[in-house]
């Protein structure tokens, strides 16, 4: 992973920098052990876990438990743990496939995840040596199971409001904690929990709780809509005593924490997004090849073909983004000192720098993620209805994808906020670029298009590139320091955003993949990129419109908008026909096929 | 204990297989360990653990090859060797493969050799028998229990569903059946100390082997997928019309009567 010409990239930076193919980590760059590791993974999912899934989704827990102790024989709990605790300590490429696979799994997936991901990196990152030692390498094994008590009922994405609270008594050898968390992922069975709490009613901090504390204890089992194999309840800490030696991190520093854990959460959700896609789409090229109407598959429809090429073309384009994501904190953590890469402060710094990308990866990810598993459904007509398919578990199971660690919202806020910050801290140059434009298009002609491979693609990019520092820098000149309530604003420039992300992740993989193999090898890559270039354009064309719309109006509306149909001139690609391509291969092989 | 086991990479079993220009189109095809082959692996790990000595396991190929070799390594053995035929063979046979195997172990020490009952691409279950009749060692195929005690061997073999029990005596071959043993998953652990686990490359020249000692003795004519099974019929009516229907059907439609 450590090639001498990597450069670094700072956060967003791909706003403002010309990237080229070997500048970014794709799917295509695994390494065998990476790709044993996924099988590993795979292998158990489908051997062990699956044959389970109707015990799991019963909430028999004790399979739960079983299950999640083999995983972690196999050392699939020990990816993020360092091997000095016990674990793996293994690059963050390995961990994410890990994660990928599990999808396949459904709501064990969020048992899973919760336990390596929230529940145990709080203390990786921000432990210190004798809590460590004292709890990673039970949970690299699965002798202890972890869970993370951060929401309560008047506080989600507004932590801070958090009502539980700490006080230290008398002799100081124990923190009292009262309050109720909800929504505790893995709770009828975890040994540890994360708990966020004030201290004396203001600090607000975090604590290592174990289960068997007095005060401790969890409400009745929810009833889900969907991820029902997982175990979802109330922590309950009715004056629960932890000894004081249990405080993680530091006094007061609880929302550094969070931040960070937020981070991971949210592009392993990304991760797991593709994963679970892509077995809808199989499932669905299954479904029509099989299913007879009018004497023939109905794979053979065109209309069914459009649904499997428009799926397996959004899981392309979020799939690159999301191991682009995971390759940038790779390569980062890359030039850190093996000392540093032991503080996990360092590391939890180094996936930090891609908030945006984490938030990014997060919402467009698990939105590709329903969308799919609606067409799954749609294509499997009134059996997709029923619970004896299993495309039925996995609708309901994606729902949830849009809500936790952050809504959809939420993080899309997050994005335009935090470049914003970016720029006016001056990591960002964003305002010297968004001038460079606007005397470029006074000045220029459009540019011609050579017809080359993937030439109008990364024409298109350049112009998505410019068309978001148009409109967003309009809007900023517009309402200055104002913006933070014009909140449809702000998601549109989040929504461009994420697209050029996303079009230059699947460009840029093609193109790396063709330089490799050559374009004969990657065919299928290259009609997913055209296809979803083209279709990504089309939706930041209408962001950008109704961006303009809303800020301006008259003759200096017209003006803008004419300045529009300039950056967005182009000839656009014949989807339809490329669709047909796409869906011939998907149906041939019958999966998601590169 | 000296023990090999001979590891062939095939398709996977979910792969579907398309024949392009008379060829089985393995672009984009995955590959995996044979997974009777699997089977002699985990068993030769299970018996090295209980007895001591060495698992090395051998395959011939390419260097696509070498994947399946480390995932054995991963899984548990203890060195791999490639035999890399890329360059000089062109297209072999069970002949071919068992005289390269042959001169393979020449002169070295043996005491256990493990394959599979058979391979799933071709599905000959040749190899193993020809390689012990060449080597002069006994063998026995469609293995599901081996019990070792000192040089005795006792072994339960699969016939056909029934189960012969054998006494006999290393060095031995054996090729391993279902039901066999319960083959484990690589660990993580596995895979990462399998990077720093010796895999031998050696070629036809280093076995003092030319074109004409291994020229495969069959030749392939053709290869083609079977042809599509169309739908059932199921027959309507009281039983006596059926029988009459099926009757008629079977000479006229079938002629099989």
């Amino acid at each position: 992973m450590s090639e001498t010409r990597e450069k670094l990239f700072k956060g967003a930076a791909f706003l403002v920098e010309d990237l080229t193919a070997d500048d970014i980590i794709t799917p295509e760059d695994f390494t065998e052990e990476q790709k044993m590791i996924a099988k590993t993974t795979e292998d158990f999912i489908v051997g062990e876990v699956l044959p389970k899934v109707e015990q799991l989704e019963k909430q028999e827990f004790e399979h739960s438990v079983a299950l999640l102790k083999k995983a972690g024989e196999l050392g699939l709990l020990g990816a993020d743990v360092p091997e000095e605790y016990g674990g793996l300590g293994l690059d963050k490429i390995s961990s994410a496939l890990i994660t990928e696979k599990f999808s396949l799994a459904g709501g064990f997936s969020i048992t899973h995840g919760a336990h390596v991901g929230i529940g145990s990196l709080p203390i990786v990152f921000f432990g210190n040596d004798n809590q460590k030692k004292q709890y990673l390498p039970k949970l690299a094994t699965g002798e202890l199971i972890a869970a993370y008590a951060l929401t309560e009922s008047s506080s989600g994405s507004d932590a801070l409001g958090a009502k539980t609270t700490a006080v230290l008594n008398e002799a100081g050898t124990h923190y009292i904690l009262n309050g109720e968390k909800q929504f505790i992922t893995n709770s009828a069975f975890a040994d540890v929990f994360i708990v966020y709490g004030k201290i004396d009613g203001e600090h607000f901090s975090t604590f290592i709780v174990e289960r068997d504390y007095p005060g401790v204890s969890t409400g009745p089992e929810e009833k889900k809509m969907g991820i029902k194999s997982s175990s979802t309840r109330t922590l309950i800490l009715d004056n629960a005593e932890i000894p004081a030696e249990n405080l993680l991190g530091e006094k007061g520093r609880g929302h550094i924490i969070a931040f960070n854990i937020l981070n991971v959460g949210r592009y392993k959700l990304g991760i797991g997004a593709v994963g679970g896609a892509k077995r809808a789409l199989e499932l669905a090229i299954n479904y029509a090849n099989e299913r007879k109407q009018f004497g023939t598959s109905i794979s053979i429809f065109s209309l069914t073909k459009e649904k499997l090429a428009t799926m397996a073309s959004k899981i392309y384009a979020n799939e690159s983004a999301a191991y682009r994501t995971v390759g940038l904190m790779e390569q980062r953590m890359g030039v850190l000192s093996a000392e540093q890469l032991k503080d996990g402060r360092e590391v939890a710094a180094a996936i930090a720098e891609y908030q945006i990308e984490c938030s990014m990866n997060k919402y467009m990810a698990t939105e590709m993620l329903d969308y799919t598993v609606d067409e799954a459904v749609q294509i499997h007509g009134g059996n997709g209805f029923i619970q004896e398919y299993e495309v039925e578990r996995i609708y309901r199971d994606s729902r949830i994808n849009r809500i936790f660690e952050g809504t959809n919202e939420i993080n899309r806020l997050l994005v335009p906020g935090t470049i914003l910050k970016k720029a006016m801290k001056g990591e960002l140059p964003l305002l010297q670029k968004a001038k460079t434009l606007q005397e470029e298009m006074i000045m220029k002609m459009p540019e011609e298009v050579g017809d080359g491979i993937l030439e109008q693609e990364k024409y298109l990019l350049r112009n998505a590139k410019k068309l978001v520092l148009f409109a967003a820098g309009l809007a900023a000149q517009k309402y200055m320091q104002r913006i933070e309530k014009e909140q449809e604003v702000l998601v549109n420039i989040a929504d461009m955003v994420s697209e050029v992300y996303n079009i230059e992740s699947a460009i840029l993989r093609t193109e790396k993949a063709i330089n490799n193999t050559g374009e004969e090898k990657n065919k299928q890559k290259i009609l997913y990129t055209m296809v979803y270039v083209q279709e990504a354009f089309n939706r930041m064309e209408a962001d950008a419109k109704e961006i303009l719309i809303t800020i301006e109006k008259g003759d200096t509306l017209r003006m803008l908008l004419s300045s529009l149909r300039k950056l967005t001139r182009h000839t656009p690609t014949n989807v339809v026909a490329k669709k047909r391509e796409i869906a011939a291969k998907l149906i041939e092989k019958e999966e998601y096929v590169l | 204990m000296k023990i090999y086991v001979l590891l062939k990479r095939t398709f996977d079993t979910e792969e579907k297989i398309s024949v392009v220009n008379g060829q089985i189109d393995e672009d984009s095809a995955e590959f995996i360990i044979n997974p009777y082959d699997e089977y002699a692996v985990e068993e030769a790990i299970q018996q090295r653990d209980a007895h001591g000595g060495e698992v090395t396991v051998v395959t011939i190929g390419n260097e696509d090859s070498e994947k399946q070799l480390r995932t054995a390594l991963a899984i548990g053995a203890d060195k791999a060797v490639l035999i890399n035929t890329e360059e000089d063979l062109d297209d072999g046979d069970q002949f071919t493969t068992a005289k390269i195997l042959e001169a393979f172990f020449d002169g070295k020490d043996v005491d256990l050799i493990l394959a599979g009952n058979v391979a799933i691409d071709e599905a000959s279950g040749q190899v193993g028998p020809r390689i012990a009749d060449l080597l002069g060692i006994p063998y026995v195929t469609t293995i599901t229990s081996l019990k070792i005690d000192g040089t005795a061997v006792n072994i339960e073999k699969d016939v056909e569903g029934d189960v012969e029990v054998i006494e006999t005596t290393l060095p031995l071959l054996v090729t391993c059946q279902q039901g066999l043993n319960e083959p484990r998953y690589p660990s993580l652990p596995g895979i990462m100390k399998a990077k720093k686990k010796p895999l031998e490359e050696i070629y036809l020249d280093d076995l003092d082997l030319g074109e004409d000692d291994i020229e495969a003795k069959t030749k392939t004519i053709d290869i083609f997928l079977p042809p599509e099974k169309a739908g059932g019929r199921v027959l309507e009516g009281d039983v006596k019309d059926q029988v009459k229907e099926l009757v008629s059907l079977l000479k006229n439609d079938a002629k099989v009567m």
